[in-house]
């Protein structure tokens, strides 16, 4: 009994692992159908924004929860006006052009912080279920990700820039014709996906360290959870983290975590194969 | 003159220069040149292979140091497990082309549009790139080879001389052969691209949709494309492997996939010869980077990426060469007395 919990809260994590680093990859993607190449690297800003904040003796939730979404939300909303506001409509010149800006900043980091692994205290210990025990730190990031989908449900369903957004996704001339700057509303979502994404990365950094080149740790399942999500952003997210994140954590369990990363991949091909606009793109199209 | 010869003019002029660098070069250069020029030949067979599938066929990679690394790879344990490197070399080519055809299957008989076939092929290198770091383990081997992990395989067999009786290359016959190599696909590609199996490649690049409906089935082309690009980039990983006789992972890692990408955009996307330029511009600049060694490689890539995107989107080089034009024009056109 005590090892099914464990069990369970194993897959569990793994399901909010991937809603928690495709979140802020899912907005942008679900607004403007564009994958940002320097998802991982936004993630790392919100780390670095912890370490450096934890470094100066601020509060560790304040740096986690506040310090780190805004930072790197202002920095999304830099990048849009500097980089991606020159490429509505180049979808494939976008991609491009944040990966650049991902190699930019691994490497524009690795030289002013150097290419070093800082770490962040673990703000919680351990829980025993009965002679097992599960870090504390893990049922937080599960709370976590439930919060990060029921903020954006409700942000979406019931505020009136949740409105204007979902009707900029189904038709940005219909919104632009209407009165609505959908330049801005772009900006925007992509500042909000920028900070959704450090918020991320900041925290998972009491687990997986923080480092320059830690991006590419994230990137690969982050961008094949959204791809096969589709373009719904919590619909998507949800049942391709589920689906994913399930297959990967049974494969991890049985043959080691690389083997469960290259599991979710093959699968995520096998259902785009079948659902080539992602899970969404066929089924529950009309959800958010 | 006719158009046809100003056509072929560039292309001959490109094959002639090439061959007299095969001969001459050995003859002029030392020995250390040489090595150096080698490691470009290589590269640039790398770059003109994604400079057909993007140029010519309209698929954009963001993970072509997927075959990259499964050529060397597939070099490196074929050629320690048999007697023949030869063969080797030639199952490490099929390897990739065996890899692409699968892995094109998922992606064209899925339909799968820009954004989806990107972030596929990236997610690929990197899988591929993280599996291969993960087999340090003793219990990693195939035959005789040890994966080695994070250190890669050492003392890799150097190809041997055809019809030579297992000779193996020295550096001198090496560049000649991986020169000649060069020429070889390009003039290849070049007649493929003039072949009606290119022009209906470059239709489906143009326009999907049109060419459906003129009645080709467009994901058999591309996924024939997507092939012989995957095995000629395969190609190039292997010739890597033998000619620093040593594989690691970074040939799968992202920084690789982008650099390839960086090169063909800067000769140009739609043409073969630009992406040579391409590789020989960039890694000088790299080589010069490293010497001075407080800038990070990894800072001027992106920023370069970025401003290509930016500024030039339709390449450094091919941007050069419309300023150049339009200057001749404009004093031409002065010179006639005549406007506009």
């Amino acid at each position: 009994m005590d090892y099914t919990i464990v069990v369970a809260i194993e897959l569990l994590r793994a399901v909010a692992g991937l809603v928690l680093i495709s979140t802020g990859l899912a907005i942008i993607f679900g607004m403007m159908r564009v994958i940002n190449i320097a998802h991982g690297e936004f993630m790392m800003l919100g780390g670095y924004t912890v370490v450096l904040s934890a470094k100066a003796g601020v509060n560790i939730w304040i740096a986690m929860l506040v310090l780190a979404p805004l930072t790197v939300g202002l920095f999304g909303v830099l990048v849009e006006r500097l980089i991606i506001r020159h490429l509505y409509g180049r979808i494939i010149d976008t991609l491009l052009a944040t990966w650049g800006l991902s190699l930019f900043l691994i490497g524009f980091v690795a030289v002013v912080f150097g290419n070093k692994l800082e770490g962040v205290a673990t703000p919680f210990s351990g829980i025993a279920i009965g002679e097992y025990s599960v870090a504390a730190y893990t049922i937080f990031l599960i709370g976590a990700a439930l919060a990060f989908v029921a903020s954006i449900y409700l942000a979406l369903k019931y505020s009136k820039a949740g409105l204007i957004a979902r009707a900029t996704m189904q038709n940005p001339e219909m919104v632009e014709a209407l009165g609505v700057n959908s330049k801005l509303v772009f900006m925007t979502t992509f500042g909000v996906g920028a900070a959704f994404s450090g918020l991320a990365g900041a925290l998972l950094a009491p687990i997986s360290g923080v480092i320059p080149g830690m991006g590419v740790n994230f990137i690969g399942p982050a961008f094949i959870t959204v791809v096969t999500g589709g373009s719904s952003i919590i619909a998507g997210t949800l049942s391709a983290s589920g689906l994913l994140g399930s297959i990967s954590q049974s494969t991890a369990f049985l043959a080691g975590p690389v083997y469960g990363d290259a599991m979710l991949f093959f699968a995520a091909l096998v259902l785009l194969r079948l659902l080539p606009q992602g899970i969404t793109g066929r089924l529950f199209t009309r959800s958010l | 003159m006719n158009r046809t010869f100003v056509n072929y003019l560039g292309p001959a002029i490109a094959v002639g220069s090439g061959i007299l660098t095969l001969i001459f070069a050995p003859l002029i250069l030392g020995f250390y040149e040489i090595f150096q020029l080698t490691q470009y030949v290589i590269l640039a067979i790398f770059a003109v292979s994604m400079a057909y599938i993007w140029g010519f066929g309209g698929i954009l990679s963001f993970g072509h140091a997927a075959v990259f690394g499964l050529g060397g790879y597939a070099y490196a344990v074929l050629a320690i497990n048999m007697d023949s490197s030869l063969l080797a070399f030639v199952l490490a080519i099929g390897t990739c082309g065996l890899f692409s055809l699968i892995l094109g299957y998922f992606i064209f008989y899925g339909r799968l549009n820009d954004v989806y076939l990107g972030v596929v092929t990236l997610v690929v290198a990197l899988i591929l790139w993280k599996l291969i770091n993960h087999t340090s383990g003793p219990g990693y081997v195939i035959g005789d080879a040890r994966l080695g992990g994070f250190n890669g395989i050492p003392s890799i067999p150097v190809l041997e001389l055809p019809w030579h009786g297992g000779a193996a290359l020295d550096p001198i016959q090496m560049f000649r052969w991986f020169l000649g190599g060069l020429i070889a696909v390009y003039v290849a590609l070049k007649l493929l691209i003039q072949s009606k199996f290119g022009r209906i490649a470059i239709a489906t690049k143009e326009n999907e949709l049109r060419a459906t409906l003129l009645g080709y089935d467009v994901r058999q082309y591309k996924l024939l494309v997507f092939v012989i690009g995957g095995s000629i980039g395969g190609m190039a990983g292997a010739m890597w492997a033998t000619y620093q006789t040593f594989v690691d992972p970074n040939m799968f890692s992202l920084e690789v996939s982008a650099k390839v990408l960086i090169w063909v955009m800067v000769g140009g996307v739609g043409t073969l010869l630009g992406p040579i330029a391409g590789v020989v511009l960039l890694q000088a600049l790299s080589i010069k980077l490293g010497e001075t060694a407080f800038i990070n490689n990894q800072i001027v890539l992106g920023m370069i990426l970025m401003s290509l995107v930016l500024v030039f989107p339709k390449g450094l080089l091919p941007s050069m060469e419309l300023l150049v034009t339009r200057f001749f024009d404009r004093s031409a056109a002065q010179g006639q007395g005549v406007s506009g």
